[in-house]
């Protein structure tokens, strides 16, 4: 017992504090925050601005005279809705690739191109989580704004967006869980994030266990502290529900 | 009656689900300025299509709807300029839970009417004062009996400076005790000459209150009169077994 504590101790020493290995880690688990949170920010402001276009769509094009503003909405929803299609039907690491040898191939900037693709890709799964917002709130909500004068999208930012995001705060704190995971791919574009870190000092080191243990712990225990985190404010939002 | 019309409907008709469901067959109303016209029917009779015609919050099948001479109805009418002039109130108030009392009564007038939130907020107050519930100015909705919403709501719509209220069974989800401080609202606001259209079952305010009853039966006016002429005599079969329900 004694014995293999001293040879993990051992390992650590040599895996992390030799040659300031721990860096890799430190440094990586930076990159792979700074990734997920600006791909989040995108995903959100993508997810806002398609959900309002599919369900602007939806709801008026009985209504809608036909024009410019009508034939402007039926392209937009069709933009919308390739989107959605392409984004969810192909795999992430696919996007990833197109992203830094296709799209983005004059910019060596890593962090850049991770979080523009994966806030793309989010954008798409978020912008089903606001769209279900958007349909849960009271159609009440609706025509009271409509009946004061509010166009369509007045009424969407003044009334329905706010209720309807605070409504899924709580799925989008999850998607935020899940993007932390699934960032774990940019290193097939050479990024040094948390997961490439490790991988790295494995290099190195040719020591598996330590370095990818290390980083599974890291995210695990990130998960298990931002689930914590959402739980809270799922318990918050539900007790001063107004 | 005096000069024009402010609401003229013609040949209002309102077909749903392809035309499976005939909301409306044909109505055709002249709505004077400072008239109370009240519209009472059985469930289903299509009051409150006819009410949402108004301001095209359900957009007719065929048929016109003028508003102060323009045609509310035409494909280059810009609806929301004039449903700014219409006030509406709903039978489950539809104030926005997530802002103030005040918040809720200035928003139109700031965002649409581009008033100064002082301005706004002065005239809210002014309105809350007179239905009592200045002190409720920053509560949230949720924090409001029944009646004080729909209080709420009313002044929500008078806040917009409208020529015309609409009201859709604006006492239908209070319970009983609370009836009376929104019928009084409204009553105060017949008094100062305000017009406004009224669907309810309150079969006493519409004696009291109304210039005009309209009785409504599948999707067409059966009888419309005086409150004397409809409620003490009534013609058709129609209204006179809807009455004997009713009263
Ligand atoms: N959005 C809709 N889709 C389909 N049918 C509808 C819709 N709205 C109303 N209807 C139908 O149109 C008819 C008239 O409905 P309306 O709501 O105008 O009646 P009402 O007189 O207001 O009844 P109530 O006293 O119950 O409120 C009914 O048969 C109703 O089922
Ligand atoms: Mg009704």
């Amino acid at each position: 017992m004694a014995e293999s504590f001293a040879k993990l101790k051992e390992s650590f020493i040599f895996n992390f504090i030799e040659g300031a290995r721990w860096k890799y880690i430190t440094n990586g688990l930076l990159v792979t925050l700074k990734v997920t949170f600006f791909a989040l920010l995108l995903g959100i402001a993508i997810g806002v601005v398609v959900a309002m276009i599919r369900s602007a769509y939806d709801q008026m094009k009985d209504e809608m005279k036909p024009g410019f503003g009508k034939t402007m909405l039926t392209v937009l929803n069709t933009i919308a809705r390739l989107y959605l299609t392409v984004i969810r039907g192909t795999p992430v690491v696919v996007q990833l690739l197109i992203g830094y040898f296709v799209i983005f191939v004059s910019t060596t900037n890593t962090v850049f191109v991770a979080s523009m693709v994966f806030g793309i890709n989010s954008g798409a799964y978020i912008t089903e989580i606001i769209r279900g917002g958007i349909m849960s709130i009271d159609p009440g909500q609706f025509e009271a704004g409509r009946s004061l004068g509010f166009d369509y999208f007045q009424t969407m930012r003044f009334i329905v967006i706010p209720q309807a995001f605070k409504n899924v705060l709580p799925a989008l704190a999850n998607e935020f869980i899940a993007l932390l995971k699934e960032t774990a791919v940019c290193g097939y574009i050479g990024l040094m994030d948390l997961t490439k870190g490790g991988d790295v000092i494995r290099g190195r080191t040719f020591s598996a266990f330590m370095p990818l243990i290390v980083v599974a712990a890291i995210y695990l225990a990130l998960v298990v502290f931002f689930s914590w985190l959402v739980g809270k404010l799922e318990r918050r939002l539900r007790s001063n529900e107004r | 009656m005096s000069a024009d019309p402010i609401i003229s409907v013609k040949n209002l008709e309102k077909h749903f689900n392809d035309g499976a469901v005939h909301a409306l067959n044909g109505v055709n109303v002249d709505i004077a300025k400072s008239e109370v016209l009240v519209v009472i029917g059985p469930s289903g009779s299509g009051k409150s299509t006819f009410l949402r015609c108004l301001n095209l919050l359900e957009r007719p099948t065929s048929g016109t709807v003028i508003f102060e001479g323009t045609h509310l109805t035409a494909p280059r009418t810009n609806i929301n300029v004039y449903r700014r002039r219409m006030g509406m109130v709903f039978q489950h108030f539809n104030l926005f839970p997530h802002m103030t009392v005040l918040r809720n009564l200035t928003l139109g007038p700031t965002e649409l009417l581009k008033k100064s939130t002082g301005d706004a907020n002065k005239k809210a107050m002014q309105l809350l004062e007179r239905v009592g519930l200045a002190d409720r100015a920053d509560a949230y909705p949720s924090q409001l009996s029944g009646g004080q919403k729909q209080r709420i709501a009313i002044v929500r719509a008078l806040c917009m400076e409208p020529d015309v209220m609409l009201f859709d069974e604006p006492t239908s989800a209070l319970d009983p005790e609370m009836v009376g401080e929104v019928l009084d609202v409204m009553k105060e606001l017949a008094d100062e000459g305000m017009t406004m259209v009224v669907v309810t079952h309150e079969m006493g305010f519409a004696r009291e209150v109304a210039d005009r009853v309209l009785f409504m039966d599948e999707g067409v006016v059966v009888e419309e009169g005086s409150p004397e002429d409809i409620f003490e005599h009534p013609k058709s079969e129609r209204l006179q077994s809807f009455l004997s329900k009713v009263l």
